[in-house]
């Protein structure tokens, strides 16, 4: 057979990989939502969901539940095909980004060398905010397949707010990029592991702060969560709603926090690098599941901060949205760029 | 077959048959659906050919910002069919004729361009496409006509928010 001449091992080694990942980020999205709502409890000083197993663990498990076997309503107004297509691609979306972000260095298993990153391509940042702009449409179509006047508003705000943040993200985004000199996560997150290096973050404070709010804008998290104001908006986007699809939209905005904190982890805080630790003198093996240990916990201290700043912080106006999006961040962040281009250049000679 | 052709045929298909869904939509929000399918294969094209770049760049740019704002659009307007305006037969017969003249001298155009004579696509290898080749070459070979269109976004950019600003 000469049909599809290509390395048949190394497909399935992907697809299982694959797999685990987008499992793995499912569970940790599935106990995520736990630990928001323990969160809220700790910072409002009461002891949260603790009924459902041990300290409430198994209350992910019962959420999840009772999503799923909640009717399955679908207005009769609203466009049947687009309101089930919103949901699904909000997910995919959301899932998609795991693709290039570097999850630890290699494994060998059976005499193959394994990458823990499911592709490493050269354009690995540009391919994060591709899919984080395709994102956009999954709010956007639900709200306006519902036929509902309040999800419309709330699908326009979203999709205007993802939009104007996403410039001051990109721009941002640019100086470390003129740092690195390279496109590629793995390649970003190679340099900082480099004897003699620091963590993005020392070079670029302002920048990663631009690329924090910005993530927070993006995600939809409070002070930034205008598309789901319930006190002006019922519910937002996805009012019209039930049952798993509505658990969709809720899980990928999960999804999105815990990627995001992956890719903030990757550009400013050295990925799966420990700091103080040679990982090239360990076994290869041991490298890589303390490696993959090391990010998980980075995301795991940027989603507490995420939810440390949404039980804190109030909601912003429509208005002062826009004008921090607009009239603060852009400029800060091109600041920011000619500084660190101009420092690059200088230090070149 | 191999992979590579599997891949462009599946892409072509596709392309091509967004593209008439986008004509035969009946409404509007459905047509800019179709397009951003368009895009997608497009970009599937590009990847195919080894330009990477130019691949995202046009999903981030047309599928990511443009059509998003085409969808803005059409679902504050709110179209559907009954407000369309009433087209008769005439203006039908006369924008299938100017279409087709149209399609003719763009085939004979692609056909005979000197160019084009017995050179063969690079598909997955050349590397022009690549982003640090592209940009070497943009910000050398082309670094004149560069500047001069990002003046030209520059000017489109004042002018939209002058428009745009209300006194």
């Amino acid at each position: 057979m000469t049909l599809l001449a290509f390395d048949w091992l190394l497909m399935i080694e992907k697809l299982i990989l694959i797999a685990i990942i987008v499992f793995a980020s499912l569970g940790i999205a599935l106990y995520t939502t736990f630990a928001e709502r323990k969160v809220a409890a700790l910072l409002q000083d009461r002891p949260g969901p603790e009924r459902a197993g041990p300290f409430g663990l198994f209350q992910p498990f019962a959420d999840g539940l009772k999503l799923i076997t909640k009717e399955e309503i679908i207005p009769g107004s609203a466009n049947k095909g687009l309101f089930i297509l919103g949901p699904g691609l909000a997910m995919t979306a959301a899932l998609m980004t795991c693709s290039v972000i570097p999850w630890s260095s290699h494994v060998e298993l059976f005499d193959r060398k394994i990458d823990l990153q499911i592709a490493d391509i050269n354009i690995g940042i540009l391919y994060i905010f591709g899919v984080v702009s395709l994102g956009v449409y999954g709010m956007m179509i639900g709200g306006w397949a519902s036929n509902n006047k309040f999800s419309l508003m709330a699908a326009l705000r979203g999709a205007s707010q993802a939009i104007s943040y996403e410039l001051a993200m990109g721009l941002s985004l640019i100086a470390v990029l003129m740092l690195s000199g390279s496109l590629s996560l793995k390649t970003i997150v190679d340099q900082q592991m480099a004897a003699g290096n620091l963590w993005n973050i020392a070079y670029q404070p302002l920048g990663f702060l631009i690329f924090f709010i910005c993530a927070l804008a993006e995600c939809n998290r409070t002070p930034f969560d205008l598309p789901e104001a319930e006190n002006e908006l019922n519910f937002g986007y996805h009012q019209e709603y039930s049952s798993m699809k509505l658990g969709f939209y809720l899980f990928s905005e999960y999804i999105n926090m815990i990627m995001s904190s992956a890719v903030m982890a990757c550009l400013f805080f050295g990925g799966y690098d420990i700091p103080f630790l040679d990982e090239s003198k360990l076994a290869v093996n041991t490298a890589a599941i303390i490696g993959v240990l090391a990010l998980l916990t980075k995301i795991v201290i940027f989603i507490f901060v995420f939810m440390w700043i949404r039980w804190t912080v109030p909601r912003f106006r429509y208005d002062q949205l826009m004008n921090v999006g607009w009239k603060k961040l852009i400029p800060l962040a091109l600041f920011n760029m000619l500084l660190t281009g101009a420092i690059i250049l200088w230090q070149q000679g | 077959m191999n992979t590579v052709q599997i891949l462009f045929f599946f892409l072509s298909v596709l392309a091509i048959f967004s593209a008439v869904m986008v004509l035969f939509s009946k409404s509007p929000v459905h047509s800019v659906l179709w397009l951003i399918a368009v895009f997608f294969a497009i970009s599937g094209h590009y990847i195919l050919l080894n330009a990477q770049f130019l691949a995202i760049v046009n999903l981030i740019v047309y599928a990511g910002a443009i059509m998003v704002l085409f969808l803005f659009v059409i679902m504050l307007m709110n179209l559907n069919a009954n407000a369309e305006p009433k087209k008769y037969w005439w203006m039908k017969f006369a924008g299938v004729i100017s279409g087709g003249c149209f399609l003719v001298v763009l085939v004979s155009l692609v056909q005979q361009a000197t160019e084009l004579t017995g050179k063969q696509a690079l598909v997955k290898e050349g590397n022009i496409g690549l982003i640090k080749n592209l940009g070497k070459v943009l910000f050398s070979d082309f670094v004149l006509p560069f500047e001069i269109s990002s003046v030209l976004f520059l000017s489109a950019m004042v002018g939209a928010v002058v428009i745009g600003k209300k006194d």
